[in-house]
């Protein structure tokens, strides 16, 4: 017991986070903090290892970037070991945003549990709450039972959502590479987005609006016109972007073949969306795992050959276009009817219905006060968020809470890449690199 | 509502582990001295990405139903694999003793799992054995205790109620 807790303190005394000096650490250490997990051939290994003894102690410096930096989306730290400009080991420090989300998680029910998982992602909330109420949903049993119209909405919102996030990232992506007349042109398309969503859900941000058992309301009276409008706007702004940026040199030189990462590479790190994908490997969850009705549109997964940070440019400026594209198909064929499930266990009896029946209040207030139990079980179930793979572990033990509340952050894992995409680039490319993976600190850290 | 059978019995074995299905999803319960050997074996069978790894502590809730011939401890180490290649996800669950709070990295197998582990040594205290970089993650350095054990309180301040019969 006692020589277990040594090895539990050992890692956690001052400074151990940070980024070593090389005088500390082993020749092997330093191999695998660069290469760190490249299952690298040993010649590819030796060759590594001769680069890396280039550089001595005194020809190289440890900065800090971040957690106070414009560029690093949030409070994201790295630490960089420069020679000169060169950068030659990249550690990212996070947990700046840590507020405990998941023990909170394991003290809210699961029909407060939305407003908490919102808060993770913020720039692409509507995800957030849809994969935790598909997981309670399944725990429940009544994943099969949704009705249609809920199904459908659930999908225009996640679309619209991941249009958002992808106008955030051309506006962010644009700031910190220069442009910045293409950071306005974002956030001012975003923001037509976010008054949409507004529209519908009461909110910008942290709508809580997708619950388990459907949505909280029905679409507001001229949503179709509002969807339309937004689709009509985008399109040919969406051509102005590529005047402005995809087929300028500047932009080009800017972003091609920095920040490359192989396949090998993103598989094993686990990293998942834009970033797998610009490697070449066609994964998106929406349409290998289907979920939803996903498997009923047609769209095309987008990926790149290069894995580069333009790559990943251009996969989120097509996938917008995917995303316009299903959206049209929803609007087609959006069913009517209720857009959330009629079982009483699961929704409140409508608000109408409280003026008139004494039992209907009651039930109105337990379900608001103690929520409803949920099966013993645990289940893990994954989506497809404009940032990769973003999963919901829930363990239930039968009460109205989550015995434990997992979240699997797509940001989380891809910031993994970052050091990996860093070594032998330029320090002014590191700020081309981290926008390019795009992190959400608030999913990081939760 | 029907309430699903929340572990099924096993009936059929992975690499000499006991395989279940819940609630639709296959889940592996490997036992800890065989966990990284099952990862190896797994991986070669193709499931190359490990999207998910993280921890539960049954502390509070120890009668949970497990297959036959697995003895519940309080931690449990989940890590959840997908294959690309055949689209299959399998979840594996790996019973931890309070008394020996420690398990083999899977780094070696699967790099991602890095920051994960780290994650879990951060907020249930189990140690990764063999992992390069075992700090905290998300907590300060010097932060005592492992928030998301079952036996760490959440810090609120109780309200009180004057005069009221207790």
């Amino acid at each position: 017991m006692t020589a277990h807790n040594e090895v539990i303190s050992a890692g956690t005394f001052e400074g151990r986070q940070e980024l070593q000096s090389r005088s500390v650490l082993t020749a092997k250490e330093v191999l695998r903090e660069v290469g760190a997990v490249l299952r690298l051939s040993e010649a590819d290994a030796a060759l590594l290892a001769e680069v890396e003894t280039v550089a001595s102690e005194d020809q190289t410096m440890i900065i800090n970037m971040g957690p106070q930096h414009p560029s690093t989306h949030g409070v994201l730290r790295l630490m960089l070991e420069l020679q000169g400009e060169t950068v030659l080991r990249c550690k990212p420090i996070i947990g700046y945003l840590h507020t405990g989300m998941e023990k909170t998680g394991e003290s809210l029910t699961f029909m407060q549990g939305g407003t908490n998982v919102t808060r993770m992602d913020y720039a692409s909330p509507l995800n957030n709450e849809l994969v935790f109420s598909m997981a309670t949903e399944k725990l429940l049993g009544i994943d099969g039972d949704i009705p249609e119209r809920a199904v459908w909405m659930r999908m225009l919102l996640s679309e619209m959502n991941r249009m958002s996030s992808h106008l955030l990232f051309m506006a962010s992506n644009g700031m910190d590479i220069g442009a910045v007349s293409m950071m306005l042109y974002g956030w001012r398309e975003r923001e037509e987005v976010l008054r949409f969503f507004q529209k519908v859900t009461g909110l910008r941000m942290n709508h809580n609006f997708i619950r388990p058992g459907g949505v909280a309301a029905d679409l507001p009276p001229g949503w179709r016109d509002d969807v339309m409008a937004i689709l009509e706007m985008l399109t040919p702004r969406l051509a102005e972007y590529d005047i402005l940026m995809s087929g300028q040199p500047i932009w080009r030189e800017r972003l091609q073949g920095v920040g490359v990462i192989t396949q090998q590479e993103a598989v094993a790190l686990g990293a998942t969306g834009p970033i797998l994908r610009s490697t070449g490997v066609a994964w998106d969850l929406r349409r290998d795992m289907p979920y939803l009705h996903y498997e009923q549109l047609d769209f095309e997964v987008v990926v790149g050959s290069y894995g580069d940070a333009y790559d990943r440019y251009a996969i989120r400026l097509a996938e917008i276009r995917e995303s316009m594209k299903i959206v049209r198909q929803i609007l087609d064929r959006m069913p009517s009817g209720d857009y959330r499930i009629q079982n009483k266990k699961v929704t409140p009896p409508p608000r109408g219905r409280i003026n008139e029946s004494m039992e209907a209040l009651i039930h109105h207030f337990k379900i608001f006060t103690e929520g409803f139990k949920v099966p013993e079980g645990e289940v893990y179930l994954a989506i497809e968020s404009p940032r990769g793979e973003i999963g919901c572990y829930i363990a239930s033990d039968g009460s109205a809470t989550p015995y434990r509340m997992h979240v699997r952050a797509p940001s989380f894992v891809n910031i993994q890449t970052m050091p990996h995409m860093m070594r032998g680039g330029l320090v002014a490319d590191a700020v081309a690199i981290i926008s390019s993976v795009d992190p959400v600190l608030g999913e990081v850290d939760r | 509502m029907s309430t699903p059978e929340v572990v099924a019995p096993a009936h059929a074995t992975v690499h000499g582990a006991p395989l279940v299905d819940s609630l639709g999803q296959a889940v592996l319960f490997v036992a800890k001295n065989r966990y990284i050997s099952v990862l190896k074996e797994l991986s070669a069978d193709g499931y190359e990405m490990c999207v998910d790894l993280t921890a539960v502590d049954y502390l509070t809730h120890p009668g949970r139903n497990l297959p036959d011939g697995i003895a519940a401890e309080r931690f449990e180490i989940v890590v959840n694999l997908l294959s690309l290649r055949h689209h299959k996800r399998l979840r594996l669950r790996v019973q931890v003793a309070e008394s020996d709070a420690a398990i083999d990295s899977a780094f070696d197998i699967y790099p991602g799992t890095d920051a994960m582990e780290r994650e879990v040594f951060d907020m249930f205290g189990i140690s990764f054995g063999g992992h390069p970089d075992l700090t905290r993650i998300l907590m300060p350095e010097d932060w005592d205790g492992h928030p998301l054990r079952k036996d760490y309180s959440q810090g609120s301040i109780p309200v009180q109620f004057k005069g009221a019969a207790s």
